[in-house]
């Protein structure tokens, strides 16, 4: 039996070596990534924190706790609290229509679905001026019925939602379409209703997914900056989001306080990556289990 | 909405659920795109073209369209050592370098802007022994390659990165014992393999550096015709009420943003074929 084992152990060395490079050159290729992410992601990670707790722990926590900041921390959860859901909504019909049913025109609607992601976030605020401002179509109307969506809530929430649009969709659409439709066929046919087919066979299988396309989104609407600058006004403690507030905070050089409001949204995204690979191990290991 | 329907199906919703997606999606991103087509169509041709070859909006298409693709390039070759050293090696911290590839997807684009500003600047962590080599960072366009170089890290490792790990490394084996050194396997065995994924990335990174906004502008400087992006541009002349100029350079941007994705379908249209054949 030992002769077996040892045999296989020198098998499977020799196969090793031949699909692997010397050792100088796989310690310098480890050695360049390293230093390419050291430059361009460790760096700027501690380079945040320690901007942040420059003026002590006091100073930190000084930067988020008045009253500026703390409006800005609330309208960016009100907007976030708009958004996310109905874009989580949107996902969940538009997969469920894409990925169970045949139809026309289907390619083109996933191709579209992309495409808030590929405008540029300039561009993104810019058509809702060009919607809703003074000179705009439906500018007048709104400036005589005294409705404010340019520079006011209703606006920065729209822009968001453009730009989040697709993250839910885009985690569901490739998952509900290599999950088939026999299941729910399946519990059709044996007479649950559409609810009962949506709540007890859909979602426990698309659940994780669904979570991590919620909260991709909810990263990306809290943290959106070039549409909602556009289209917010910079009303200071009115229409200022976490992003607008490091900024102005920035461009008034007051750096510590930048960094402070900064690092609550750098932790934002910390959270969402580890949610990324904490769902990874579970999607995983649910699929072994199969 | 059932006239649609190439085959009957017995799963219920689907004219709820189109209807409802088609909606929402012609509401926030069909019917404001398309104003954008709309409020062109006011300024005649030669208006529009005045405006969209005028030297300081050439100067940013220079500097926005150049310094995507050179960063492009740098996380094409970065992108796949970080791929294939994820892939294939094993070293401590591993996974925890492989969740972090994806912070600048993940991290707002403001705090990657004043961040990247703080360190390229003169006293700042990496800026300080950049300055005595006489090469400056922030506020010189060298500012915004390293801001779009940022945002393009993690397309092409992701993309990359999968492709490596289902890569049958049978081939490889073959190669070797058929005598191909490492690098001759590398060359004619693994690279035409990872080639349409590499260009997919990049193309990605570069779309998205084209239209990037919120990272670059605080380490640009933002000097016309010298550090000044195209977005920026836009928003400059949104504050300024100039409207129309705003729009026709929108829509130069737009339609660039529209043939990237294009391009980046068909590639990975490529991709996918190329990996059924096989």
């Amino acid at each position: 039996m030992n002769t077996v084992t040892v045999a296989t152990d020198r098998d499977a060395e020799w196969k090793d070596s031949l699909t692997t490079e010397r050792s100088f050159v796989r310690r310098l290729l480890i050695a360049g990534a390293f230093l390419y992410l050291t430059i361009f992601l460790f760096v700027p990670l501690v380079a945040i924190f320690a901007e942040a707790f420059k003026h002590g722990l006091s100073g930190y926590v000084d930067s988020f706790l008045n009253e500026d900041a703390l409006g800005a921390i609330r309208l960016t959860l009100l907007v976030a609290a708009v958004a996310v859901p109905l874009n989580a909504l949107f996902g969940v019909a538009a997969a469920w229509a894409i990925a169970k049913f045949d139809f026309v025109g289907k390619q083109i609607l996933i191709t579209l679905i992309d495409m808030p992601l590929a405008v540029s976030p300039v561009i993104s605020g810019l058509i809702y001026v060009l919607l809703f401002g003074a000179q705009g179509w439906l500018g007048p109307w709104l400036a005589e019925h005294d409705i404010k969506i340019l520079f006011a809530l209703p606006g920065i929430v729209l822009a968001t939602i453009f730009v989040t649009v697709p993250f839910v969709a885009r985690e569901l659409i490739p998952l509900m379409q290599s999950q088939g439709r026999e299941e729910e066929e399946a519990a059709v046919t044996l007479g649950a209703s559409g609810w009962q087919m949506f709540t007890r066979v859909t979602l426990p299988n698309i659940k994780w997914s669904l979570l991590y396309g919620v909260i991709l989104c909810n990263a990306r609407a809290m943290g959106e900056f070039g549409a909602v600058s556009v289209v917010s006004g910079h009303i200071r403690g009115l229409t200022n989001t976490m992003p607008l507030h490091v900024e102005i905070l920035y461009n008034e050089y007051n750096a510590a306080s930048a960094f402070g409001v900064a690092s609550l949204l750098t932790l934002l995204a910390i959270v969402t990556l580890s949610a990324k690979a904490l769902i990874e191990r579970k999607t995983v290991s649910a699929k072994s289990q199969r | 909405m059932s006239l649609l329907l190439k085959q009957p199906s017995v799963l219920p919703g689907f004219g709820l659920t189109l209807g409802f997606a088609v909606f929402y999606f012609s509401l926030i991103v069909l019917i404001p795109l398309s104003g954008l087509f709309v409020k062109t169509s006011a300024l005649s041709w030669g208006q529009f073209w005045d405006i969209v070859t005028n030297p300081r909006a050439v100067a940013s298409y220079q500097l926005t369209f150049g310094a995507s693709l050179v960063g492009a390039l740098i996380n094409g070759f970065f992108g796949s050592i970080i791929a294939w050293v994820l892939v294939r090696y094993h070293f401590p911290g591993r996974s925890l370098v492989d969740a972090l590839v994806d912070l600048p997807f993940a991290l707002p684009t403001a705090v990657a802007g004043i961040t990247l500003a703080a360190i390229y600047s003169s006293n700042g962590w990496i800026g300080r022994y950049l300055e005595p080599l006489g090469i400056k960072v922030a506020f010189t366009p060298l500012g915004v390659l390293v801001a779009l170089t940022f945002i393009g890290l993690p397309f092409v490792v992701r993309t990359v990165q999968p492709v490596l790990q289902d890569l049958d490394k049978e081939v490889e084996e073959a190669a070797t014992t058929l005598g191909a050194d490492r690098w001759q396997t590398f060359r004619a065995v693994i690279v035409p393999e990872l080639w349409p994924a590499l260009l997919t990335g990049m193309a990605m990174a570069f779309a998205r550096a084209v239209g990037e906004y919120g990272s670059v502008i605080f380490i640009a400087g933002n000097l016309p015709l010298k550090s000044e992006i195209t977005p920026l541009l836009i928003m400059t002349k949104l504050e300024q009420y100039d409207y129309s100029g705003a729009t026709a350079l929108g829509v130069v941007m737009l339609l660039a943003s529209f043939v990237l994705a294009l391009t980046i379908n068909l590639l990975q249209w490529w991709s996918t074929t190329r990996h059924m054949n096989q």
